[in-house]
């Protein structure tokens, strides 16, 4: 590890010493230790710790009950983590509220596409620019103040354009979000993400529901996302898309890390088939 | 920046409402006329639709902006309008009148009326903070309830404060400020004897020559300025909704969840809805009660009911829909059942209602269905009969038309127009 993260104690407050710092590469985007959240009696996620290094698309896979969702969850902000550190881009973000994770550039989508039915494809796009002037109530409504707002909007509204034709869903432009197919949602979910300007997007299982054509345009789209710059941590059940699309992956298994590395090397490993095919695993 | 589809979206709603208007203005004419009323009396019956309808279009704007758009479930709507009409009291009264006030003039009491409304908007904000839905419309119901509480409690009814006496009146209410539009027509506005000024001379000679009261007058002066507060708050409610802060609001409705995850402090927002919302609410109760008297019984659970009705008929989520419900409710099923009734009474001899429900039922038995009716239409069981209206039309509503009269339509959240581009792409 080169910089250490600035020590602001965060809301959880626990101890957090630095062990496994034996990765000498350069400071990956997102770092991840020793994460632990539990319901109850049942440990959801249990010492998870993990990188993700600036414009890769890394794939986090795991049967299901494995965790991945609740490690985004604790991640983003979603849900608070029993104790462990979320370090992003050099700060520690560890139990920020979701919103200032946005603002900071780390966003994420959700598992089941989370549209805003009754708001049209365009205003659930032009909701999700950072910093908009008429976000102030005052600006919005006092004459003066209100000029920079229409301006702002007017350039706002090419870009949201532009995204939605990107996404291929332009048409669909004046819908309500609710009359969307399922793929559609996935791609205007897409869209509004993107639109926030984000450094990195957590996808948590972009393609379910996605019909295969689709897939394939919306996989495409994401690669030419992660050769511009950005970078991806995604969550997907289908193995072929993330052996092919993903690279490093990370597996995780009844709420713990299993392995990480390559496809070649994941697939390869004995305790990942174990866990997808029932066998119970130990360490 | 208007465009060609947001300017025809704003004529369509000038000719609804103004058509709207001009409906209930000749369906009471012709009320008032079966009634055999004068002129006077028309056009005083005029004046009370207008006076109501434009008090609850304001109460229904500013629930809309709660509920409607950011899905605030306010079920405190009667609390925040008692501060705004109490604090306005306190403060103006003069303070020889019981319970005394502290008889500053009238537009620091109205501001500070509003400014109070608004405090404890914001404080009943804070639980809303963490709750959603059904729990905060019982938070906020109990807040309500606890201010109308406090308000007719004896303790308060007068009370000392750094020498300066100040009281609510406890159950015995409070009497309030003149109505400033006096001092239009008056040389000394507060007295009630006051002689009229040249100008209230002028006006109540030439409205003497119709047979048409002096206090006619003065009313419709007063529901007129009610009327341009309307305009007003209409025009601001619609700037706040069709900005970026409006849809952010809307998407706090939709999914607060998403609003957090795409960068917005959603805590900010909410905050700010109550505050306005419930500044408006006081506002609006201050312009209703002025000149009258405060009285605990005006602020019960069932005048946020009231609101909610009225923003349901009109459509949530839309401020057109708002004004409208506002006076399709104020005027057709607040006023309406009593309408009903005098023009029945005046139509049909309907005799002397009978005192019970089964002497009344029980004529039917002889085919007889005239006591029945007059029960039914009797003084005492004509609010009875109001909210069975009110169940009624909220039943058919939500089974047929759940969105109200306008709420189907799309307001969207802009300052500009999103389907039109600049760059000159698809049209």
């Amino acid at each position: 590890m080169t910089t250490a993260p600035p020590e602001q104690e965060q809301a959880t407050g626990e101890e957090y010493t630095e062990t496994d710092d034996t990765q000498t590469e350069e400071s990956p985007l997102l770092r991840v230790r020793n994460l632990e959240k539990s319901f109850g009696g049942i440990t959801a996620v249990d010492g998870v710790s993990f990188d993700v290094a600036q414009g890769t698309m890394t794939g986090l896979i795991g049967p299901n009950g494995a965790g991945k969702s609740t490690t985004f969850d604790l991640i983003t902000g979603v849900q608070k983590p029993d104790s462990g550190r979320v370090v992003f881009d050099g700060t520690d973000i560890t139990g920020n509220r979701p919103y200032q994770n946005t603002n900071r550039g780390l966003v994420r989508t959700f598992q089941i596409a989370r549209e805003l039915d009754e708001m049209t494809v365009l205003e659930n796009v032009m909701l999700a620019p950072q910093n908009q002037l008429g976000e102030a109530l005052w600006r919005s409504v006092l004459p003066g103040a209100r000029d920079g707002v229409v301006a702002q909007e007017t350039e706002l509204r090419e870009e949201a354009w532009e995204t939605l034709e990107f996404f291929e869903i332009d048409h669909l432009a004046e819908e309500y979000a609710g009359s969307l197919s399922g793929g559609q949602r996935k791609l205007l979910e897409m869209a509004r993400v993107l639109m926030t300007d984000p450094d990195m997007v957590l996808l948590d299982e972009p393609l379910a529901g996605v019909n295969p054509s689709l897939e394939e345009k919306l996989l495409e789209r994401l690669h030419e996302l992660r050769e511009e710059g950005y970078t991806f941590l995604l969550v997907e059940h289908d193995m072929d898309v993330i052996m092919n699309n993903c690279d490093p992956l990370i597996v995780m298994h009844q709420g713990q890390l299993l392995t990480a590395g390559s496809p070649a090397e994941v697939q390869n490993d004995e305790r990942v088939l174990d866990a997808y095919f029932g066998e119970e695993v130990l360490g | 920046m208007s465009t060609t589809t947001g300017r025809a979206d704003r004529i369509n709603d000038a000719v609804l409402l103004l058509g709207f208007a001009l409906g209930i203005y000749v369906l009471f004419t012709l009320v008032s006329f079966v009634l055999g009323l004068d002129l006077n009396g028309t056009v005083n019956t005029l004046r009370r639709i207008t006076f109501l309808s434009a008090v609850y279009a304001m109460l229904v704007l500013a629930l809309n902006l709660q509920w409607g758009y950011a899905g605030l479930f306010n079920l405190g709507v009667a609390g925040f309008m008692a501060v705004g009409v109490y604090t306005m009291g306190m403060l103006s009264t003069a303070p020889s009148s019981t319970p005394p006030g502290l008889g500053l003039p009238l537009p620091i009491g109205i501001l500070g009326g509003i400014l109070a409304a608004s405090l404890v908007g914001v404080v009943a904000s804070l639980p809303a903070l963490r709750l959603r839905g059904d729990y905060l419309a019982i938070v906020t119901l109990a807040f309500s309830e606890i201010i109308r509480r406090t308000y007719r409690s004896p303790v308060f009814q007068e009370f000392t404060v750094g020498g300066l006496s100040l009281g609510t009146g406890g159950s015995r209410g409070m009497s309030l400020p003149s109505n400033p539009i006096r001092s239009l027509f008056y040389e000394n506005p507060t007295e009630i004897t006051s002689p009229p000024s040249a100008f209230g001379n002028a006006v109540f000679s030439a409205a003497e020559g119709f047979g048409i009261q002096s206090t006619v007058v003065e009313g419709w002066a007063w529901a007129i300025v009610l009327l341009l507060v309307v305009a007003g708050i209409y025009v601001l409610l619609r700037r706040v909704g069709n900005s970026p802060f409006g849809r952010v609001l809307k998407a706090i409705r939709e999914d607060e969840l998403v609003a957090s995850a795409l960068g917005k402090d959603t805590r900010w927002f909410k905050i700010k809805v109550f505050a306005l919302g419930c500044a408006l609410m006081g506002l609006a109760a201050i312009l209703w009660r002025i000149g009258g008297i405060a009285s605990t019984s005006s602020f019960m659970p069932i005048q946020t009911f009231y609101v909610f009705v009225a923003l349901i008929i009109g459509g949530a989520g839309s401020n057109t829909g708002s004004v409208i419900g506002g006076a399709v409710f104020a005027s057709l099923l607040f006023e309406g059942p009593n309408f009903v009734r005098r023009v029945v009474t005046e139509l049909v001899p309907v005799g002397n209602a009978p005192n019970t429900f089964f002497d009344a039922v029980g004529a039917l038995a002889g085919l007889d269905p005239t006591p029945l009716l007059a029960y039914t239409l009797s003084d005492v069981n004509v609010s009875a009969l109001r909210l069975v209206l009110l169940g009624v039309v909220l039943i058919y509503l939500i089974q047929n038309r759940p969105d109200g009269l306008l709420g189907h339509r799309k307001e969207v959240a802009a300052s500009v127009d999103l389907s039109e581009r600049t760059g000159g792409g698809k049209q």
